[in-house]
């Protein structure tokens, strides 16, 4: 039994004594494993912490406020190619990156402006076009692109004597962490339940007090902001960009991402950044099955298990709590 | 000055008349009741009234100010709230956390409070719907999921987050039907209590002649988008236009 005592201790991001322990195991587990995984296994976590930001992102637009955008390719190459370019003009990065989410996030009104009149599959083939549109922009724009080569950034140095990967590693735990707080936050708060409710019933949201152009606008603005940071650090993780890091094949990663982790649900995003980082990683010998295997896996969750990985985490939790009754 | 004026509201669909000029008056604290057959443009003057749909002519004054125009989040924070016929509640939310949405209008919204895990607003708000959820006998179902809880309760609900809003005027589209007798007279008996304690005024359809009898000081009838009868629960019911509208002419 949990006994609450106030209203305040309800609001707790973490409420029971148990649960606090799982937690600080987990955070324990993740800090110390660079010093004992091999130098591949922490350079994929890398690249999951990167994604996760992007996925907790689209899940906060997909999965919380019920719209969907598949400009997400566009939003990372203009969140990392803002990036890259303010960075090369010798701004220094934290505000060169907080730049990039906003540029990202900017954009990301334009994109959400349809999402006022449009619903489902015509808000994904609107949004769809901007993707493909911001794409093929920077294909053909030198000036944007960099060139041949792409742009070329200036990675960060290691501090306290940490191995790059290392430091990397800690790096983007670290952002990646700050994105997880801030969208437990947000879920939380006066702002996710309007997110909710236009997801639930936007008609009744609407009558009872909540600006639906303001918060479907903001739900796209905060999105694409997360989205932006993403492609910036992983820009600065990769040392580079260029236009072909960003077809429209990640807004499908994302959305895949968002799909297997379990709609609004944060933990589920992070499972789902892990899920679409390490199937390419396990499928490397077979690059063209990859989409064949997305392709699969969103047709069995939205069959057999609607909430995704966390859903069945969710399940599991409650047999072993209830074992042994059924 | 009566709170709500509606002026010859008019509105059609395709060629089909739904408000046929309809005007209304309701004052601080009264309860009115609206009547009609089905199909006669009750629920659509309510649509009209809480800004869902657009009239093409006509007036809703509510406080001395013209409401149309306006979107029904503007309506909602002018201080109306509605329920509705058949249940729009947030299903997937708790039934604490649509309460919580019905206090929307009254948050101080702060972006940085909510990034930032501020929760200071939210502490207050949760009185004020905890009083409500004493009010309507909620307290077991608190962390429910909506969805997961049965028709009465989920009645309950949105007469609950209507009243978070803290409305000057209520509008309950059918707030006693499908529920079970028992029900029945404990919403009736809530709804009286709501214009004691939260003093608000109700405009109220329903169905249930008895029970909507019972609880307006005022009713109107309608039939076919136009207002047939007007005045006290009994002389509307007894009126022959009323009954015309209900059973028919006799050589028909």
């Amino acid at each position: 039994m949990d006994l609450i005592e106030s209203y305040k201790e309800e609001l707790k991001l973490i409420r029971k004594p148990w649960t606090k322990f799982w937690v600080g195991l987990l955070i324990l587990f993740v800090l110390l494993l660079p010093w004992y995984s091999p130098e591949h296994v922490t350079h994929i976590c890398i690249i999951i912490f990167i994604y996760s930001i992007g996925a907790l992102g689209q899940n906060l637009l997909i999965g919380y406020t019920g719209q969907i955008s598949f400009g997400q390719n566009g939003l990372l190459a203009i969140g990392a190619f803002t990036f890259g370019h303010l960075v090369g003009h010798s701004i220094p990065w934290p505000l060169a990156m907080i730049s990039g989410g906003l540029a990202a996030g900017l954009f990301g009104l334009v994109v959400g402006f349809p999402s006022l009149r449009l619903k489902g599959p015509y808000l994904a083939i609107a949004t769809m076009g901007f993707g493909v549109a911001v794409y093929q922009t920077f294909v053909n724009s030198e000036t944007l692109s960099g060139g041949r080569m792409g742009l070329l950034i200036k990675k960060l140095t290691p501090v306290f004597s940490l191995s790059p990967t290392n430091f990397n590693y800690y790096f983007n735990l670290f952002m990646a962490a700050i994105f997880l707080l801030l969208t437990y936050n947000i879920v939380s708060s006066y702002m996710g339940r309007a997110f909710v409710a236009i997801r639930d019933n936007d008609i009744a949201a609407e009558v009872t007090g909540v600006n639906l152009v303001r918060y479907k606008l903001l739900a796209f603005f905060i999105s694409s902001f997360y989205t932006g940071i993403q492609g910036g650090l992983y820009a600065l993780f990769m040392g580079y960009v260029e236009p072909n890091m960003f077809t429209f094949m990640e807004s499908i990663t994302l959305f895949v991402a968002v799909i297997v982790g379990g709609l609004s649900s944060v933990e589920g995003a992070i499972l789902g950044a892990a899920f679409i980082v390490i199937v390419p990683q396990l499928l490397s010998q077979y690059k063209g099955l990859v989409p064949v295997v997305y392709g699969l896996t969103i047709m069995l969750i939205l069959i057999f298990e609607p909430m995704g990985l966390y859903g069945r985490w969710m399940k599991m939790r409650l047999y072993f709590r209830n074992w042994p009754f059924r | 000055m009566p709170l709500l004026e509606v002026e010859r509201l008019v509105i059609s669909f395709g060629g089909i008349v739904a408000l046929g000029g309809v005007s209304l008056k309701s004052d601080t604290q009264e309860i009115v009741g609206i009547i009609g057959p089905n199909g006669s443009g009750k629920t659509t003057l309510f649509n009209c009234i809480s800004g869902v749909y657009r009239p093409r002519e006509g007036k809703v004054i509510f406080k001395g100010e013209n409401l149309l125009g306006h979107r029904p989040h503007e309506v909602a924070q002018k201080g109306i709230a509605r329920t509705f016929q058949n249940l729009r509640l947030f299903m997937h939310m708790t039934v604490l956390d649509n309460l919580m949405l019905g206090r929307h209008v009254q948050f101080k919204k702060n972006p940085f409070h909510a990034f930032l895990r501020i929760r200071k607003e939210e502490l207050i708000h949760r009185e004020v719907a905890e009083e409500i959820i004493e009010f309507l006998d909620l307290q077991a179902f608190r962390n429910s999921r909506v969805s997961d809880c049965p028709y009465g309760i989920q009645k309950r609900v949105e007469l609950g987050r209507a009243l978070a809003q803290e409305p000057e005027l209520l509008l309950l589209d059918e707030p006693i039907a499908g529920l079970t007798s028992e029900e029945k007279e404990e919403m009736a008996y809530r709804i009286t209590e709501i214009r004691g304690r939260y003093k608000t005024a109700i405009l109220l359809v329903e169905h249930d002649l008895r029970i909507a009898s019972r609880l307006a000081d005022r009713m109107v009838a309608l039939d076919h988008g136009l207002l047939i009868a007007e005045g006290l629960p009994k002389e509307v019911q007894s009126a022959p236009e009323v009954i015309r509208a209900y059973l028919g002419d006799e050589e028909a």
